[in-house]
């Protein structure tokens, strides 16, 4: 496939204005900003565009949601909190062609009928926050952004906001609480933020790699959109692949690229041709897969059938060599860290379930611990008013359910029989 | 204590900062970046002087700082190693570092080292796992780390 989101990744210097322009930046505007709105948002529908977030959101039905709503004005929020552990795809584009996700926010916000847009980026991205608030200022100064957009009549203002350190803001309800400057904790829904949003209006929340797709939606057509990927699950996707392969990275692939494939001929397999143990396909919310899983093909449909997530694109691999007990300690000791507190289920069970594993690892582990595992979890899950709970408990469920002998071993052993590993590890 | 008066280049930022938000509430987070650009910690008096500049109530502005793990509101070593430990970076070698870290310059999660060079502070997922693992010093990223890459990077700070 011929990269789409990632084709001007390597031309030097995309950050500024001059050389954005000059290799297609802002080319689509013309197009986009003569359709009528509801023609746009028309288009983005029969793309098939789905949320690059992790949830999967036809595009084009959450903006019709927000377009409908009578009350101004609307807003156009772009989620550019990238927090999932082994998620590093949105960074090239905010950091290396940021007009992209302008011109792509312009369009958008015209779809939706949003004059106003802001960037919300996790705080941690400053290197990316400096850019992107240099790239706004000269969108701005040679009126790409501002009242009338090269003269179309359409106005579209953009903040970037930046974070402060905490992963929840990724929950786009949360993320809205953080915009507005209050503790980053998900609202209840209903209402959904495409009728009552930020500061109570009509908001529309899509991920930066969504957005990126929108200018070759107009450039290119619906059609050619869908032609890539599957049926269900069309477009490009970025992949960010990371643990044991030989070529971790950022890749640009079709929708419904084979896991075995992405691994072994992109990522040129594992090092020292070990085996593979797990894999974790979309970020850390999504549950483990086992060496029987990697035939599956990565999009929505498929990785979900296979009973994990197809999330974020962030793949982790792990090798025969790695404990998938210590692998899933340190993911529950993520999410302990950046529950936000506001549901009982989720702040005490993550602190309860990495304490059960925390003993398992460390040799404390009781024959009836695999069995607390699954209820604290069982406890945990549907029962808190955004989705981290429910993640958090994915990476237990599934491993207890595939790797239960390894824990048992740990168990019947008092300690972990990968030990040497990862002490040598700590040596090196 | 002494008065804690933002700068004028920092009150003209903030009326910049003000004009992009609905609410003034909204520039709540703007603004503590900001005061703790100034005045490198968010102390009682300075989270206090925010409150005051954005009409909030005091309990808000500690509610919110609390929350967030960018903002501190202690006194650092004069450089924070945030060093990430979540799953990627722990596989290509977080624990490799960290007893190096703890070794060659007596620094233990969430301590300083005497001279009062660096405080380390653990970290979750930076987004750097292709190339980790990474450590962010102050603001900067630094990735693909080694005991003696790390010995490099912190070279250059002083």
């Amino acid at each position: 496939m011929e990269p789409v989101l990632l084709k001007r990744i390597d031309i030097p210097g995309m950050a500024e204005i001059e050389t954005a322009v000059a290799n297609g930046a802002y080319a689509n505007l013309g197009k986009g900003l003569g359709m009528k709105p509801a023609d746009l948002l028309e288009m983005v529908k029969a793309s098939g565009l789905r949320g690059r977030g992790g949830a999967g959101f036809p595009t084009g039905a959450k903006w019709g949601f927000a377009a409908a709503d009578p009350k101004t004005p609307r807003y156009l929020v772009c989620n550019a909190d990238e927090s999932e552990p082994g998620t590093f795809k949105d960074r090239p584009i905010l950091e290396r062609d940021p007009h992209l996700l302008l011109e792509a926010m312009i369009l958008s916000g015209h779809a939706i009928g949003a004059e106003y847009g802001f960037i919300y980026i996790r705080g941690e991205y400053a290197d990316a926050y400096r850019i992107l608030a240099r790239a706004v200022d000269q969108a701005y100064a040679k009126g790409f952004l501002g009242k009338d957009i090269q003269g179309s009549g359409t106005r579209f203002e953009c903040v970037v906001h930046r974070g402060a350190g905490a992963y929840i803001c990724g929950e786009e309800t949360a993320l809205l609480e953080s915009i507005e400057g209050r503790r980053g904790q998900p609202r209840n829904k209903p209402p959904f933020p495409a009728s009552v949003g930020l500061f109570g209006k009509p908001t529309v929340i899509n991920n930066v790699e969504t957005l990126a797709n929108v200018p070759f939606i107009v450039e290119k057509g619906a059609a050619w959109f869908k032609s890539i990927g599957t049926e269900k699950s069309a477009g490009p996707k970025l992949f960010c692949v990371s643990g044991r392969v030989n070529r971790p990275g950022v890749y640009e692939l079709p929708m419904g690229t084979p896991l075995r494939a992405l691994i072994k001929d992109v990522c040129g397999g594992v090092p020292g041709a070990k085996r593979i143990k797990a894999v974790v396909p979309g970020g850390v919310s999504a549950a483990f897969l086992g060496p029987e899983d990697l035939d599956v093909t990565l999009d929505f449909e498929s990785v979900a059938a296979a009973g994990s997530m197809f999330g974020s694109g962030g793949v982790i691999v792990l090798d025969e060599d790695d404990c998938i007990v210590s692998a899933t300690l340190n993911i529950m000791r993520f999410f302990k860290h950046e529950s936000c507190g506001k549901c009982t289920p989720c702040r005490e069970g993550t602190y309860w379930l990495y304490n059960v594993l925390h003993r398992i690892e460390e040799g404390g582990g009781r024959a009836e611990d695999l069995a607390l595992l699954l209820d604290i979890a069982d406890n945990i899950s549907g029962k808190s008013c955004c989705p981290l709970a429910d993640g958090a408990i994915s990476c237990v469920v599934s491993s207890v359910k595939k790797f239960r002998t390894e824990y048992e071993r740990h168990i019947s052993e008092g300690g972990c029989p990968f030990a040497a590993r990862e002490a040598g590890a700590a040596k090196a | 204590m002494s008065e804690i008066v933002f700068s004028e280049t920092a009150k003209r930022e903030i009326e910049k900062i003000l004009s992009r938000y609905p609410t003034k509430g909204a520039a709540l987070l703007p603004v503590l970046h900001l005061a703790q650009e100034e005045f490198g910690v968010l102390t009682e008096g300075v989270r206090a002087q925010v409150a005051r500049v954005l009409d909030l109530p005091p309990a808000h502005v500690e509610g919110v700082v609390s929350f967030y793990t960018l903002f501190k509101t202690k006194p650092t070593g004069r450089h924070v190693i945030w060093l990430c430990q979540t799953l990627s970076c722990d596989l290509a070698g977080t624990r490799s570092l960290l007893g190096h870290l703890e070794r060659r310059y007596s620094l233990k999660p969430g301590g300083t080292t005497a001279d009062g060079r660096f405080t380390l502070t653990m970290a979750e997922c930076l987004g750097g796992c292709g190339t980790g693992p990474a450590m962010m010093v102050n603001w900067d990223y630094h990735d693909r780390l080694t005991p003696e890459r790390v010995d490099e990077v912190l070279k250059k700070y002083d």
